[in-house]
């Protein structure tokens, strides 16, 4: 039933009858997601200053974990040289081989989907606000139907959570002078162990998950292990931005934590 | 005694203009009091819809300062005092009069969805025995007033007017709830990619912000509705695991 009439008010990018400052929020959107890109992509390249060891610590930056070829102090779990693959005009970085991952998470996340269509793609740029486009795809033809592989991002980042909580135990054991090792804490101990919680929460909250521990389910009765699983998630859930901007924050956070420590710019003071 | 300056939109579709009207203004008063005492003491034939006046017949939706609002439940105490207030029909649907629009596309997309389909009853009386764990769910999105804000204020029916293509947010957790309801054996997963096109919702959530009860359109109707199709379009790997798993349409025929 296809509408016939001129609709009461022809609008065009922006045009809106609303009176309150609507643009703030994807403005701060905008700004918060570039930082960030620009902040992990440079962070990515340097393929320097990824693992702090100055006073026995083992901290790894994330954005360098699981380190598949790097720096033999390390660890790296395939060796120091490069890959023999890797194309000529592209500078190495082992950050490169799996930033894929999480970037791709985040980028096929529905929160950050719904922010970035409005942030960045004005469509729309804010509720009952106008739109610069008439031509609309969604999500429901190419190429945007490709956000619903959102899932199997989902499985390779349960996976990082553990390798992710694997770096934060490390955080928490020292090599000492004599090459022994004991427990201790760094301020990059916190830093390394908060930054998988907030991911962990993040995770553990996504829309996939919910569905697929029960949320799929019509009836719980029958199934309460995954009703209450389910209802764990939906917890989580339910907070999911909030979950979303933390863990991007310190996930940044935490690399540069490590980066400037690894530099001699910022000293890790050692607690015990 | 303080006045307040209204601009309300005067006119049809085709026609018309915003005109303002100052009124006294009376503590504790709502935009649909305030457009009654317009109605009473400066413009009689001024038309608009309403029935309950406390948010929950959803006949009073408008656009009130340019967001979908019931005007019942809209306090003049909480909107900016130094300019006038604007009030205008749903911009999606085609305005009859003044703030009346016609919503009848609405109730002509309810129909063509697939209804409840209830498996074999229970008991010999037959009736059904439910859980409360079970029906809690589907709970939520009964509270829906049909007053059509969340409709009004999507994106893929106000700008793009996909109406052939997209039966819009509050027929996607119409639908959730038949499609979560233990009872039902319909299958309408199909129906929901190909002809309700669900798709073209891209999550933005404006429907979410405007629902005066508050139900929680996107997270809890529209992406598991999403994920359900994935399951049964998109993912290779739930289609294998399908081949040994009888579908819910396969179960209902049986049960039938
Ligand atoms: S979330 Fe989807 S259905 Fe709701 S307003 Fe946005 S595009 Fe429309
Ligand atoms: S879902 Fe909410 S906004 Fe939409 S019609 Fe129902 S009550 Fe109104
Ligand atoms: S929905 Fe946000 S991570 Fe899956
Ligand atoms: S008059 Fe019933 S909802 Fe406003």
């Amino acid at each position: 039933m296809a509408r016939q009439d001129i609709p009461l008010e022809q609008v065009s990018v922006g045009v809106t009858a609303r009176k309150d400052n609507w643009w703030i929020k994807p403005l701060l959107v905008f700004l918060g997601f570039s930082t960030f890109i620009v902040y992990s992509t440079w962070a990515a390249f340097q393929n320097a200053d990824y693992f702090f060891n100055g006073n026995g610590a083992q901290y790894l930056s994330p954005f360098y974990s699981p380190l598949l070829y790097g720096q033999a102090d390390a660890h790296p779990v395939f060796g120091t040289e490069h890959p023999a693959w890797w194309p000529g005009w592209l500078p190495f970085s082992p950050a490169l081989l799996i930033l894929w991952a999480p970037g791709g998470f985040r980028f096929t996340c529905y929160y950050y989907r719904g922010a970035y269509y409005k942030s960045f793609w004005l469509d729309p740029p804010a509720c009952a606000v106008g739109e610069p486009r008439k031509g609309y795809r969604g999500e429901q033809k190419l190429p945007l139907i490709l956000q619903n592989i959102h899932r199997y991002f989902l499985y390779v980042a349960l996976l990082f959570i553990v390798i992710l909580t694997y770096d934060a135990v490390i955080s928490f054991i020292f090599v000492n002078p004599d090459g022994t090792k004991s427990f201790g804490i760094g301020i990059g101990s916190f830093v390394i162990t908060i930054n998988v919680i907030l991911l962990s929460g993040y995770t553990l909250g996504c829309h996939s998950f919910r569905h697929m521990v029960g949320g799929k389910l019509d009836c719980f009765s029958k199934n309460p292990v995954r009703a209450k699983s389910w209802e764990c998630v939906t917890c989580l859930n339910s907070k999911h931005m909030t979950w979303a901007w933390f863990s991007l924050f310190w996930v940044g956070f935490t690399d540069l934590y490590v980066r400037l420590c690894a530099a001699g710019i910022w000293t890790d003071w050692r607690i015990l | 005694m303080s006045t307040v300056t209204l601009r309300i939109w005067r006119g049809t579709e085709d026609e018309g203009s915003f005109e303002e009207y100052s009124i006294e203004r009376n503590p504790g008063m709502v935009v649909l009091d305030a457009v009654h005492k317009v109605q009473a003491e400066q413009a009689p034939d001024l038309a608009c819809r309403w029935n309950c006046k406390a948010g929950k017949c959803g006949s009073c939706s408008a656009e009130i300062n340019g967001m979908p609002k019931l005007m019942c439940m809209t306090r003049l105490d909480d909107l900016p005092e130094d300019k006038p207030i604007m009030v205008q029909p749903l911009k999606t649907f085609r305005t009859i009069k003044d703030l009346v629009t016609d919503v009848s596309w609405n109730y002509a997309v309810k129909k063509k969805i697939k209804p409840f389909k209830p498996r074999k009853p229970d008991a010999p009386d037959g009736t059904w025995r439910m859980k409360q764990v079970d029906v809690e769910r589907v709970q939520e999105f009964r509270k829906c007033i049909e007053c059509f804000l969340c409709q009004d204020v999507c994106h893929v029916l106000r700008d793009h007017e996909k109406y052939d293509e997209f039966i819009g947010p509050r027929f996607l957790i119409y639908t959730a709830g038949l499609e979560m309801n233990p009872l039902d054996t319909e299958d309408r997963i199909s129906d929901l990619k190909k002809r309700d096109g669900i798709g073209y919702c891209n999550i933005t959530k404006c429907c979410t912000v405007v629902c005066p009860e508050h139900i929680k359109i996107t997270d809890n109707g529209i992406i598991p509705m999403k994920e359900r199709v994935v399951d049964e379009f998109y993912d290779p790997l739930t289609r294998l695991f399908r081949i040994f798993k009888p579908s819910k349409k396969s179960k209902a025929e049986e049960s039938s």
